[in-house]
């Protein structure tokens, strides 16, 4: 049952968005963000559809795929539409018992409703695109700089892939040691939740201890192989820009000016 | 001129109380003497706490010694300044394959120990070609490790090893955590290196049948090397491995048996052919034709 958990949701294809380098796109997905809290009215809704509709459309990757990370969030999208439709003050359209639905409300609803999904799939092609170890290696280029001011950038992506690399790795000892506990009449399914969470204790602790054991094992292990921080390191894969790269860079940036215009304007 | 040199090698390890006072001394390595020489094959044996791992770990110089020295590659493991260029030269396999690999793909982990000493790109990418498919595992490259079976992993982590161009492979206890079929890939994987590529191979494990085809043998115990030799020296003294908590090779006891039995076979038999053709010399063509039968 633990097995069905997937982290980093990539999906292979050979698009041009795949193709970007890594950097770009957290760009892109930065301001696309943005442009989800700044645009207003139809003319702004129309642009931001029409950014997502061509970054999915680019991708390559299938509407059901993308559509697979709104269920996640489908609790959270009803409630917030709720309370939007129903505690929006204004002119009443419907009211019954202490609740009245406002034009106001239904206004705000429908656009807090969008702007989330929107924001679930918009980043959600960040991930579908990117392999986990590319988004890492695009984060420490990116936040190079911070480096100036103290943040071990290269440490803190260094360690974010291992911990991608471990997580199969725990998920399975978990799903061993549970097991082996269940084989022994351990029980994890029934009581109530403060029941079911005493129960995990006992699972926790040697997950800890073998999670430390390898901790030590690897740090040994990377030390043979020569790893001394990240001064002096060569990369197999350094990132580079290409033509296409600077072309989405333009890209980006003129959409970003445009819902910014049209908020100015409006 | 002797790649590996241990002369009066010695290890503590210092046991603590929570404030940090030294509570007891247990000593790990006791005197070692070592002489291994460039491209021999070594196999390192031992019982548990033999001070085997102890052992490895110096040769890589992720410990250094509390006493005696130990010289790698012509450098003293003492000197501070010859740390990384030991460690690029001698590479090192641990035993547990899931612990040592780093990145989430094949290829990428092989890179991890040339990006570390400062290849370029494109020399990295001919390493990584070079030694995946000295280990025959080339067509994985794109793979993720956790797909790929204990084995295969393991020869992963020998072609990350020898990615960094070492001229000697230390592996400790390579084969404990693997099946049968994979400890044959992983052992036959480091023999064609050794052969081919004239690495200096150091195999330590307690695996006896796994040290039959070694030029030479080290035997710990209790931190000491207590016996060296070939093979067929080691192997032909049953009752000494023995006091030693070794197994022997089956082949090996079951020659040593006979012989002691009364048959007229010589020493040190270490194979199955080898005592086929022992006994069918003793029997003569009846012999010949009674194992034929018994195929």
């Amino acid at each position: 049952m633990i097995r069905d958990i997937t982290i980093g949701q990539y999906y292979p294809s050979n698009s041009i968005v795949h193709k970007l380098d890594p950097r770009v796109k957290l760009m892109g997905v930065l301001l696309y963000v943005l442009s989800l809290f700044l645009f207003r009215g139809p003319a702004g809704f129309a642009a931001v559809t029409l950014g997502l509709a061509a970054m999915v459309r680019l991708s390559k990757i299938p509407f059901r795929y993308m559509v697979r990370g709104l269920k996640a969030i489908a609790v959270i999208l009803a409630v917030t539409g709720a309370f939007n439709l129903l505690l929006t003050p204004g002119e009443p359209l419907v009211s019954f018992w202490k609740l009245k639905i406002t034009e106001e409300g239904l206004k705000s609803a429908g656009f807090m409703m969008v702007r989330l999904s929107y924001l679930v799939l918009g980043s959600s092609v960040l991930t579908l695109t990117t392999t986990p170890n590319q988004l890492t290696d695009g984060m420490e280029k990116s936040l190079r700089p911070l480096n100036k001011i103290g943040v071990p950038v290269h440490e803190v992506s260094m360690i974010m892939s291992i911990a991608l690399r471990f997580i199969p790795i725990l998920i399975e000892e978990t799903d061993k040691i549970m097991k082996a506990q269940l084989a022994r009449g351990a029980d994890f399914e029934s009581g109530n939740l403060v029941k079911r969470a005493k129960a995990m204790v006992p699972l926790l602790v040697p997950l800890f201890i073998s999670a430390f054991r390898r901790a030590n094992d690897l740090a040994m292990a990377m030390e043979a192989r020569c790893y001394n921080g990240g001064d002096g390191r060569t990369k197999m894969k350094p990132l580079k820009y290409k033509g296409r790269d600077g072309v989405a860079y333009f890209i980006i940036f003129g959409y970003f000016a445009g819902i910014i215009m049209l908020r100015v304007r409006l | 001129m002797n790649f590996i040199e241990a002369r009066k090698l010695v290890h503590e390890y210092f046991r603590r109380d929570e404030e940090g006072n030294v509570e007891g001394i247990t000593t790990a390595l006791d005197g070692v003497d070592l002489d291994i020489e460039p491209g021999e094959f070594v196999a390192v044996l031992g019982h548990n706490g033999s001070g085997k791992s102890t052992l490895a770990k110096h040769l890589n110089v992720l410990l250094r010694a509390s006493g005696g020295t130990l010289w790698v590659g012509g450098k003293d493991t003492l000197d501070e300044n010859y740390l990384w260029d030991i460690r690029q030269e001698t590479g090192m396999v641990f035993q547990n394959p899931d612990n040592q690999i780093i990145a989430s793909v094949v290829e990428e982990d092989v890179a991890f120990g040339p990006e570390n000493i400062g290849v370029p790109t494109d020399e990295i990418w001919k390493r990584v070609e070079r030694s995946l498919s000295s280990v025959g595992m080339l067509k994985y490259r794109e793979h993720s490790p956790n797909k790929l079976s204990g084995g295969q992993k393991q020869r992963v982590a020998i072609a990350g090893v020898m990615a960094m161009e070492p001229k000697c492979i230390v592996l400790d206890e390579p084969t404990a955590m693997l099946d049968p079929s994979g400890r044959k890939e992983v052992l036959e994987a480091v023999e064609a290196l050794n052969r081919e590529k004239g690495v200096t191979a150091i195999w330590i494990t307690h695996y006896m049948e796994e040290a039959i085809h070694a030029d030479k043998i080290y035997v710990m115990d209790h931190g000491r090397a207590v016996m060296k030799g070939t093979p067929r020296e080691i192997f032909s003294q049953v009752e000494k491995l023995e006091s030693y908590r070794l197994e022997v090779p089956q082949m090996a006891l079951l020659a040593y048996r006979l012989k002691k039995a009364g048959l007229d076979i010589p020493a040190g038999i270490l194979t199955k052919q080898e005592l086929e053709e022992a006994l069918c010399r003793l029997y003569g063509e009846i012999g010949e034709k009674h194992v034929d039968d018994i195929r």
